[in-house]
Formats: structure tokens, sequence, C-alpha cells
């Protein structure tokens, strides 16, 4: 699934590769063991309710894998769902249609990623410091369009339908969407030239620059992308609670960071496969919610999630580390590329 | 804090017959507080978020009701308050087939549809402190109602006093619901004809934020030489306040009640600053959740107006209006009981 080109990016791409087969491993691992120990996990109910938990993250975590395989991050995106949130119930309370309301909405999230897009890749400004400044910002436009109220008075059939399950199933039809949009941030990432840019650009900027790929340009859009993809999980979040308000959303960009680094995606960039993340994203709310079934406290929870994500941060990278010692060893083998930052 | 709907008016208002179903209070049990609640009853307590000193000592209240009938008790619940975080520990409940849920809840909608969920599974759910849409929910546990609050924080003024002179009011928000409603009802109160020596002259707001409630506090008494007492019926006012008359000349002449918690107010208390305030015993509520969710549980009351049931020690509870059921009069702290208290 991985492209396949130069015998450098061939070598990553087997490291991450073995990456993406763990977290599945251990997936399988989570499922096998909490179905035997855990009761009332091996129902369709759980299941039911996991792929709700997980839609929001997932959904977000599509377009934030794109970003991070090129070295930035977006930390804006659980602000951007929450003002999305704070807006769309504003205009239904102004009496807009829904129907027209959530294109509207959609429509802000391009725009406030836009502005992202703008200081990181117009400016040449960190990824890390811009967003960390538009996540306080959106968080606060949220407050100013809503305040501390909750607009509730949503209909039915949008609350209803969005946790509704597909008939005979517990399976929730908002995961058809979901899985239109993997396959296509799949078939982007790994399948077209863009995609490949996205590594070139993760592994060196101005290397990719010299190869021709546009990096502000790429930068640029895919942060718009990043955007109307949190807005619109926005929708989906005031939704599946029934409740536009402006704290929604709140602290979900750490979880959808740790899912893309638990998933194998190097924080460094170039490195990182769609099936590995969205692997990642499974296994970080199945172990969650499955510990939560068992009655595990809260604090725990948290604990283990931090422990996750310093193992997925430091796990590819000792191994890199460790394949890379052992290769200066062999005087036979070729010198070690020094990758950025691994 | 919850709508505060329910009138004491209402719950005088005893509907003598039975429930309608399962009346007989045979049920299986034997021992317990109520006689006739069901043993083995699982009862969770999800409070807004646990490690919240306020909400441990009630869910502990509810815990110490739990052991008392015989149920098992657990408590479950997020570790930051946001409004969607109890859906999955909702979730998780229905999962395993609670016949209890006391909660508080962080937004009255958003976890509607899980409770909804929660109860077509069987279970009988209690909210407590924190409403939810009534719609949803099987009883509110009120901790207090708006002319409780406005009785007990007028009568305590007025005794610090001596029923005659200047007070002054220091709230939270200008636009904070309750505490505008208290505040039209303490009002009301002071036209009673015993409080006829009492003038309010103002109202100040503190906006629930420690350093501006201590200035404004300040403002008060340079503005007003002659204030006799104040009044701040929101938590964080009443300490702020007791703070900066504590280490003022006005320590022990301007008198301070409201609502506050023991913990806050223990040493300003003890130093003579404050000789009383109030508020409600949050073990107190817990236990009653607890007791009325059982009572539902047990098939005793329906959850309809005028449903009585008993809740252990704290006695004999009617169902009022839209499904409420009101803890009673807040309890007044002071140097001879505050000390019992932690939270």
């Amino acid at each position: 699934m991985a492209p396949e080109r130069t015998g450098r990016s061939a070598r990553w791409v087997s490291t991450f590769g073995t990456w993406d087969v763990l977290v599945i491993v251990v997936l399988a691992l989570v499922v096998v063991g909490a179905s035997v120990l855990v009761e009332g996990f091996a129902t369709a109910r759980f299941w039911g309710f996991l792929l709700l938990d997980i839609v929001p993250i997932a959904l977000i975590a599509l377009p934030m894998t794109l970003i991070v395989i090129t070295g930035e991050i977006d930390l804006s995106v659980a602000s951007t769902l929450g003002l999305a949130s704070a807006v769309l119930g504003q205009l239904w309370v102004a009496g807009l249609p829904l129907a027209l309301a959530v294109p509207l909405v959609v429509l802000l999230g391009a725009l406030l990623g836009a502005v992202n897009g703008l200081f990181i890749a117009g400016f040449g400004l960190p990824s890390l410091a811009v967003t960390i400044g538009t996540l306080a910002l959106y968080r606060g436009l949220a407050y100013v369009v809503l305040g501390d109220r909750a607009v509730a008075d949503f209909p039915i059939g949008w609350t209803g339908n969005s946790i509704e399950a597909l008939p005979g199933t517990t399976v929730p039809w908002v995961v058809l969407p979901l899985a239109v949009l993997a396959i296509g941030f799949g078939v982007l990432l790994h399948a077209t030239p863009i995609g490949r840019g996205l590594y070139a650009m993760g592994n060196n900027d101005q290397a990719a620059t010299f190869a021709g790929v546009a990096v502000a340009r790429t930068k640029f859009w895919l942060y718009v992308v990043t955007g109307a993809v949190a807005a619109l999980a926005g929708v989906f979040w005031t939704m599946r609670y029934a409740s536009a308000r402006a704290d929604n959303g709140a602290g979900l960009e750490l979880s959808v960071v740790a899912a893309v680094l638990l998933g194998g995606v190097s924080i460094f960039g170039g490195r990182g496969t769609l099936v590995g993340v969205l692997a990642g994203v499974l296994l970080l709310m199945t172990l969650r919610n499955a510990l939560q079934l068992a009655d595990v406290p809260a604090d725990t929870l948290t604990v283990v999630t931090g422990t996750l994500l310093i193992i997925s941060v430091v796990g590819p990278n000792a191994a890199g580390m460790l394949r890379a010692r052992m290769r200066r060893r062999r005087p036979s083998a070729p010198p070690v590329a020094s990758a950025e930052g691994a | 804090m919850g709508a505060a709907a329910a009138t004491l008016a209402a719950l005088l208002l005893s509907a003598g017959c039975a429930s309608d179903d399962e009346g007989t209070p045979s049920g299986g049990a034997s021992a317990g507080g109520g006689g006739s609640i069901k043993e083995g009853l699982s009862v969770a307590f999800l409070p807004k978020q646990v490690n919240n000193p306020y909400f441990t000592v009630s869910d502990n209240g509810g815990k110490a009701a739990v052991e008392e009938f015989k149920g098992e008790y657990k408590e479950v619940g997020p570790s930051e308050a946001s409004a969607s975080s109890q859906v999955s520990y909702l979730n998780t409940l229905t999962q395993q087939g609670s016949d209890v849920i006391a909660l508080s809840a962080n937004d009255p909608n958003a976890i509607c549809g899980a409770v909804n969920q929660a109860r077509q599974g069987g279970a009988k759910v209690v909210t407590f402190d924190s409403d939810t849409n009534k719609d949803c929910r099987d009883l509110f546990v009120n901790q207090v109602t708006g002319p409780g609050i406005a009785e007990n924080q007028v009568k305590l003024i007025s005794d610090a006093i001596g029923g005659k002179g200047k007070v002054a009011i220091l709230s939270a928000t200008a636009n904070a619901t309750n505490q505008n409603a208290w505040i039209e009802l303490m009002k009301t109160e002071l036209k009673k004809p015993e409080y006829s020596g009492i003038e309010l002259v103002t109202t100040v707001y503190g906006d629930d934020k420690d350093e501006k409630s201590f200035q404004e506090t300040q403002g008060l008494l340079s503005a007003h030489p002659d204030l006799k007492g104040i009044i701040s019926p929101t938590t964080v006012g009443v300490a702020a306040a007791a703070r900066y008359l504590s280490g003022s000349q006005y320590k022990g002449k301007v008198a301070l009640t409201g609502l506050g918690t023991p913990n806050q107010m223990r040493e300003f208390v003890k130093n003579g600053t404050v000789k009383n305030f109030a508020l409600w015993n949050p073990a107190d509520l817990g236990y009653l959740a607890a007791y009325a969710g059982a009572a539902l549980a047990s098939g005793m009351i329906s959850g309809k107006e005028g449903d009585k049931f008993t809740a252990g020690k704290l006695g004999e509870y009617t169902v009022g209006a839209e499904g409420v059921v009101v803890l009673g009069p807040p309890t007044v702290f002071d140097a001879s009981n505050i000390d019992q208290f932690d939270f």
C-alpha cells in the first residue's frame, strides 16, 4: 500500500510496516483478551457505542495523518470543532434551516483552516506555535458566539439520525461516510503523486521543493481540508449529543494526535500509513472503552493513554536507532542516511 | 444547580394514593431502611467529575445509603466535567445492567439520549444536584429550593445584625439565573414585618472570581461605611468576602453570611469573622438520591407526584411536581458543628 520508491524510503516504509502490523496485532490481542475477560465486551451493543465514540476522532485523524506526515501538526482541530458547534447552534437559533447551516459551518471550518494555512504555509511560521495560538483563539471565539449557553432544540430527525444504526445492525450509519472519507484519504496519500509529495515534504521540505512539489500550496490546502473536516466532526458532535456548546470537544486534539502517533506516523514527518492510524484509533478507543467497562477508574485510563502515547513515540524511534546501530557495526552495510530527527 | 422549580407548596400537596403498579411492599426484602427495598440492587453514582471534593462527599453519602439497604455501590465518572464525557459512562452502565443510576448532569440535554437508553435497559435514573431535562430521568433530587435559600439567608443575617441596619448582597455574575432568582426572593422575604428594620442597600457582583469578589467587598465597605452585614449566596464570594473582612478593621463588626463550604470557611468561623453560613449537606443529597433510586427500582414508587418513600435516617419524602424531591432546608454551619464536615 505504501509507495515503493528509493531504497531509503522503502526501508522506512518497511520499518513502519512492522509498526502497523504490531498495532494491528496488539489490537487483535486486546479484542480477544477483553472478549474473554470483560463481561459485556463481546456484544453488538458495545461495538455500536464504541463506533459512535470513534467517529469524531477517526474523522479528524484522517487529515491529521497527512499533516503530521508532512512534518507539521494542527492542534486547533478540537477548537475548530467547538467553534463550528457553537456557530451551528447560533445559526439554528437564528432560524436558519440545518440543511443550509451545516454546509455554512463546514465552509467556516475551511476558512479557519485557511487562517492556519496562511500563517504556516504563507508566512512559514512553525505549525506548533500557530495552532496553539488558534487553539486558544477559536475556542475563545466559540465562547464569544455562544457563551456558556447550550442550544439543544435540534430536530429529532437530525439528532436521532446521528446515532441511528444501519438497519438490522448496531453499526451507526455515520460509519459509512467515515469509511468513504477514509478510502478517499487513503488513496490520496498512498496512490497519488500528491501523497508521495507529502512524504517527500516530511523528509525534507527543500528537497521536495527541488523535486517539484508545491510545498507551500500543498500545506495550505491540507490545513483548509483539516479545518473543514474538523467542522464536519463538530456537526456530528452537536447532533450526537443534541447540544451545541462552546466547550464541545475540548481536549479532543490530544486524542487525535495520540491516535495518529500510536498508528505509527512519525512526529518528525515522512513516515506512516493511514491503515496504521485507523488501527491506532481503534486500539486507543477499544482499550479505553473496555477498561471503562471493567470499571477501571478514569485516572487510570488517562495514565494508560499517556503510557501508550509515550510507547508510540519512543517505540518506532528506538527500533530505528537500534537498527541503525546494528548497521554501523557491520562495515559492509550501506551508510545510514542522516534522517531528519530520527 | 437545578431549576429549583418545585415549590414547598407543591410538596405539601400529599396525594394519598399508593403507586399504581407493584404497590405491595413485600418485594422479598428483609432488613434495610425502607423495609421493602430489594436487596442486592446495583447502584451506580455518576458525578459531574470524579475526584471533586463536593461529589466525593455526596457519593459517599450515597454509598452509606446503599450499604444500609444491602445493595452494590459503585462510583464511576469522567476526570473532567465536560458535557459529553458522561455519555460513555452512561453507555457502560447500560451495558452492565445497573438497576439504579444516580447522576449529576454536566449538560441537561447532551446526556438525554444515553439516559434514555439506560432506562430502556431497565435502569432507574435519579439526577441529583444538577438535573437533566425532566423527560429524561425518573426523579430529580433537588438540594434546595429558592424560597428555602432566601428564607435561610435573610434569617441568618437578621440574627447576626440584631434585626436592624443596612445590608448588601455580594452575588456571582449579573446574569446568573439562580443567583438572581434567590436575590429576588430575598427581597420579598425582607418585606416581611419582622425584617422591617433591615435595609438592602445594594447588590454587587464578584463574578464568582476570587479577586473580583475580594475587591467588591472592599468597595462595598468604603461606599457604605455604616454597612452592618453582607450576604453572599455563592461559595466563591462568601470565602473572598470573609478573607477581606478577617484582615480588615471590619472584622467582627460587619456580619457576613452566605452559602459556603465548611472547608473554605472553617478558619473564618474559628477566628470570629463569620458566625455562621449555610449550604445543603452534599452527603445527605447523595444519601437521598440512593434511597429514591432504590425505591423506584424496588417498585415502591413510580416517581409520580405525591409518591412517598422513606429515606433511612432522613425520614419520609414526597415526590413533588415534575418528579422533583427536595432535600430540605439548608444546613447551617457554625463553630459548634463545622468540624463534623469535610467538603
